[in-house]
């Protein structure tokens, strides 16, 4: 049996693609939070990201990161549910585990949802589209979230986003072999930091801007 | 205690089965929850009705034979005891107590609640132990100098009654706790390094062969453990596993 399509290998692919799109993302919210400062700042560091060589091969990188981690992701939860063809009558998982920890395929699939919605919104018009005469990339990162049902979308994404990532972050490092008496303590706080950052930060910017003006 | 029980029947592998509701009267709650089964299977076969089947055999917590899926928890709502340590005294008089196998494609029902666990033989044969010559020249064990603390992680690997409580707990049936503790208890001593490449790949590979699901980290099974194996060996053999599968010229 070949090593990535083993159990075990198939966690490392998740472990290490969670660890990549974890780093991703905390780029992602850097680059955002500079529209809180200004349009000019935010504006050049789109152009920045839209131009630099570096980054659009990343971009390749990045596509096949996701790719990976949705799609095993999706296999493990069908073999999974293979592994337990009949269910209990009687069951108590909340005696015995978190519900973020039970729910990352729910989580996960969620956030798909999202990034589908996300991508056409955004990446799709700023990589493809044809944006409007003197419309820049501030005007419409922040203009979508005059509507609020799509600023809700955004939100409850994002709280679905800190919840897989609380999971995701510690588990990632125990799938890869990282135990450690003295230091799983310490992944888990920061894993839990971590999260908490992430759905408070890009809630913040659509929350902001939806009720600014 | 007054007690109404919901039971898995099943006749033979493979049968249709479902849940049955017995009344008990009569439970001490100082009686073990086997011996609560064995007054509930004495009436059955006074009233000429099939007892229910069950696994047991030292009843002292300790062979890993019980197992059991009790309320909705793996040996029942108590920590580190199996269902043979159980008391009734961890329920209330008129409770009512679901009992069902434990669930996994991989431990197939044999009779009500019965369940083979024979994959996990086979996951042991498959390298769960040591080569050791026996040929009139064993050398002492103790010959060789172990860090206290290597001596002290594997012996709490060792624990593992192979009851497989961490199966049942697991929303993925996942066997994971299981072989890691086989693993972790042979890799962390000098005189299981030997064959530690090839017993992690073997063992591993036996394990998805069985049909066993992948471990999600929920941290399930380590809470039902009757033995508290931990999820460090989980770690330790995702470790010894990326050493082998990257290093193992096979």
């Amino acid at each position: 049996m070949g090593f990535f399509t083993s159990s075990i290998g198939r966690k490392i692919v998740m472990s290490l693609t969670g660890l990549f799109l974890i780093t991703f993302l905390i780029v992602h919210l850097g680059v955002n939070l500079l529209t809180l400062v200004s349009a000019e700042l935010f504006n050049e560091a789109s152009h920045f990201m839209a131009t630099n060589p570096l980054i659009q091969a990343m971009q390749y990188v990045l596509a096949l990161g996701f790719v990976l981690h949705i799609s095993q992701g999706i296999i493990l939860q069908i073999r999974n549910k293979q592994a337990r063809p009949q269910n209990y009558a009687m069951n108590k998982p909340a005696t015995n585990s978190s519900w973020s920890s039970r729910s990352m395929i729910l989580t996960g699939l969620l956030i798909l949802l999202f990034l589908i919605l996300h991508l056409k919104d955004y990446f799709w018009v700023m990589k493809f589209g044809e944006m409007p005469a003197g419309q820049t990339d501030y005007d419409l990162v922040t203009g979508l979230f005059q509507n609020k049902l799509y600023t809700l979308i955004y939100v409850a994404s994002f709280i679905l986003l800190g919840f897989h990532l609380d999971h995701g972050f510690q588990s990632a490092f125990q799938s890869a072999g990282v135990n450690h008496r003295k230091y799983t303590p310490m992944i888990r706080k920061i894993g839990r930091v971590y999260s908490l950052l992430m759905a408070l930060g890009f809630s913040l910017i659509a929350l902001y801007f939806s009720f600014a003006n | 205690m007054k007690l109404t029980l919901k039971i898995w029947r099943q006749a033979g592998p493979g049968k249709a089965g479902k849940m049955e509701t017995y009344p008990i009267d009569g439970i001490s709650p100082d009686m073990s929850f086997l011996e609560m089964l064995d007054v509930l299977n004495n009436k059955l076969v006074t009233e000429g009705q099939e007892p229910v089947a069950f696994d047991h055999d030292c009843r002292e917590g300790i062979c890993g034979a019980c197992s059991l899926y009790i309320n909705g928890e793996a040996h029942g709502p108590d920590r580190g005891v199996t269902t043979c340590q159980l008391h009734m005294r961890k329920f209330k008089d008129g409770d009512t107590i679901y009992i069902e196998p434990w669930r996994a494609k991989a431990f197939p029902v044999i009779k009500d609640l019965v369940v083979d666990r024979g994959a996990f033989d086979r996951i042991m044969a498959a390298g769960g132990f040591v080569s050791v010559n026996t040929s009139g020249n064993t050398l002492d064990a103790n010959s060789i100098p172990i860090p206290k603390d290597d001596a002290d992680k594997a012996f709490d690997a060792a624990t593992c009654i192979g009851c497989g409580a961490c199966v049942a707990s697991c929303k993925n049936s996942s066997a994971m706790l299981f072989v890691s503790a086989k693993v972790s208890q042979l890799a962390l001593l000098p005189q299981g390094r030997v064959e530690a490449q090839r017993r992690v790949l073997n063992m591993v590979e036996q394990m998805d062969k069985e049909g066993f699901g992948n471990c999600t980290n929920t941290g399930a099974c380590e809470v039902e453990c009757p033995k508290g194996i931990s999820l460090e060996n989980i770690a330790r053999m995702n470790r010894e596993y990326i050493k082998a599968g990257l290093l193992s010229e096979s």
